[in-house]
């Protein structure tokens, strides 16, 4: 009687594509599970997918700016690529603070976040700030919009 | 054989990410479950509910901060250390000659130690003290009051004010400063219980023309933030042969309103043992000083930076570790401050050196007074000749006091305390003068 030749590549590979296939399927559903695909999207309510953002969506709903602007109007660049970029940058971080639950808190916006900040005051506002755009604070950075008008898109909270 | 080695290596590869990404998704997960955690009801609390234990059942998380006041740190000026204050500076051993206060006189621990602290000072065990004394330190006070007062709270404070001291502390369950002290058990809203803040703030709202004033009806939250502490963080006396434990704020909180009540009423705390002068204790004045404040002004009360908001998962819980905000500099000062931790403790740190530094001459202008004082008796003056600079040392005395017994060395309200200040050393200055001129 002759034996089956063990197939050892064949075996290898079965075992191969279905870990393969399980990693794929948990991280599919891992992805779903934490909303991954709204981050793509310019949705507020992707933003209290993590629950420290709760308190400044729920200002942000009672605030002058709730039927003007949404969180990535404010906070996010507008046009592409720098758009995904700054979503891509700032989606690592979050994610990492997050799960890592190492951040200092009260939150504070970064310095790049807050250069993107106040060019999005300037891209709505243009019409009424540009008198005073001009002047060297604004253009250095040194004074911002934000800085008097701390709370027209959500209460500062800790 | 080297295929065999890449399979099984691409193999153990898949499954340490697949691990990664599954505890990713067991954090997801948990951090999903954080947001829907929400107030468990154990058991039912009611004004019989004085001991802590059974509110930790409702409320762990608050429990668990209220009991890191038995945490000892100190800061540059205070903190809760029980480090004795008349050997650190021994000219107030001078300024309080003949009065408990020159036998002992500590920093104080955290609210954990109210009551234990009460029964181990040299105040407490060489002197007589009323039971007036125990409204501030134990807990579940208004329980105590109605059963001695059969259901009457203000009767059960005058029946308690003029007991020894010694028999008081028998009516406690042992317990130091609790919830039930500044929470309504069922609603969890924050009240006073301590008659003698509810005289008190009567007292002071007829000022304002406001009758018959109840903070526990007419206060607004953010107000309750504020007096609950003030319930006990006040000057206060105890009146007359009744020893009826009185807030003296018929005339307002600042420091010579209080003193002109005082003056009135012909109350005094001592006679100096050196000069023979009447003069005042002031006790620890924080709810006034910190009235006449740039915070007060604002609305920021006591709770706002002593008892800041922190995080616990997604829940926002008030930290219940009483204690100075320099130790919690990032929760109590920046959320309203958009500046670092450093340099907020630099600020405040700023206003308390000032404070010292102006603190120190006052003491220096003080004890050339009783110097003063010392030298024309020995000349031969009589109390009537030194009258003037009796009275001088008095107000002097006082003016010191209220600063230096006040738990935040000038940070309450900064120009306040400089002024106050002021006055203390000019005060002494002119009882030297008197003192100086006789012959």
């Amino acid at each position: 009687m002759k034996m089956a030749k063990f197939n050892i590549p064949l075996l290898f590979g079965m075992i191969f594509s279905v870990s393969a296939g399980l990693l794929l399927g948990i991280g599919a559903f891992t992805f779903h599970y934490a909303k991954g695909t709204s981050y793509l999207s310019n949705d507020p309510k992707a933003c209290i997918n993590c629950h420290v953002m709760q308190e400044y969506f729920d200002s942000w709903i009672k605030s002058s700016h709730r039927q003007a602007a949404t969180c990535n109007d404010c906070h996010i660049p507008h046009a592409f690529p720098a758009k995904y970029i700054a979503k891509m940058k700032n989606g690592w971080n979050h994610s990492k603070a997050f799960t890592l639950q190492n951040f200092p808190e009260p939150i504070r916006i970064t310095q790049g976040n807050l250069v993107s900040l106040q060019q999005n005051c300037i891209h709505c506002h243009d019409i009424m700030t540009g008198n005073i755009a001009g002047h060297r604070e604004a253009a250095e950075g040194t004074a911002r919009c934000a800085d008097c008008h701390r709370s027209v898109g959500h209460m500062q909270l800790s | 054989m080297s295929r065999i080695l890449v399979f099984v290596g691409t193999i153990l590869i898949t499954a340490l990410v697949t691990v990664g990404v599954t505890a990713l998704l067991m954090n997801v997960q948990e951090r999903k479950a954080e947001s829907r955690w929400k107030q468990v009801k154990v058991v039912d609390l009611d004004e019989t509910s004085v001991d802590p234990k059974e509110w930790a059942k409702n409320y762990p998380n608050e429990y668990d901060s209220y009991k890191r006041t038995v945490d000892t740190a100190r800061t540059r000026y205070g903190g809760s250390e029980a480090y004795s204050k008349i050997d650190q500076t021994p000219i107030w051993k001078r300024i309080f000659s003949g009065y408990a206060f020159g036998v002992e006189y500590r920093e104080e621990r955290g609210h954990a130690f109210s009551l234990e602290d009460q029964k181990l000072t040299e105040r407490t065990k060489q002197f007589s003290q009323p039971g007036a004394c125990l409204q501030c330190h134990a807990g579940g006070m208004k329980q105590i009051y109605e059963i001695a007062g059969n259901g009457d709270l203000h009767a059960g404070f005058a029946k308690v004010n003029k007991m020894p001291l010694q028999e008081a502390w028998k009516l406690t369950r042992g317990h130091p400063i609790a919830c039930i002290d500044c929470h309504d058990p069922k609603t969890m809203e924050l009240r006073v219980t301590r008659p003698g803040f509810l005289n008190g703030i009567k007292e002071l709202k007829k000022l304002e023309g406001i009758e018959n004033y109840d903070p526990n009806t007419m206060a607004t939250r953010q107000e309750m933030r504020a007096f609950v502490c003030g319930q006990c963080h006040v000057e206060y006396f105890f009146k007359g042969p009744q020893k009826q434990l009185t807030y003296p704020w018929s005339k307002g909180l600042k420091v010579e309103q209080i003193e002109k009540f005082y003056e009135e009423d012909g109350h005094i705390d001592w006679k100096h043992a050196e000069t023979g002068a009447p003069v005042l204790k002031a006790q620890h004045p924080e709810f006034e000083l910190w009235s006449q404040g740039i915070h007060a002004r604002s609305g920021v009360t006591c709770a706002d930076c002593h008892m800041p908001y922190k995080r616990e998962g997604a829940m926002k819980v008030t930290d219940h570790h009483i204690r100075s905000p320099l130790l919690n500099a990032s929760r109590a000062c920046l959320p309203c401050h958009h500046f670092s931790e450093k340099e907020m403790i630099d600020r405040a740190e700023t206003i308390q050196q000032r404070t010292q530094d102006l603190m120190t001459r006052a003491e220096t202008a003080l004890e050339a007074l009783l110097d003063g004082i010392v030298e024309a008796k020995k000349r031969g003056a009589s109390d009537e000749d030194l009258k003037t600079a009796f009275e001088m040392q008095k107000k002097a005395q006082w003016r010191l006091d209220f600063v230096s017994a006040e738990n935040s060395m000038g940070f309450h309200a900064p120009q306040e305390t400089a002024r106050i200040l002021a006055e203390s050393i000019d005060y002494a200055r002119q009882g030297q003068v008197a003192a100086q001129s006789l012959k």
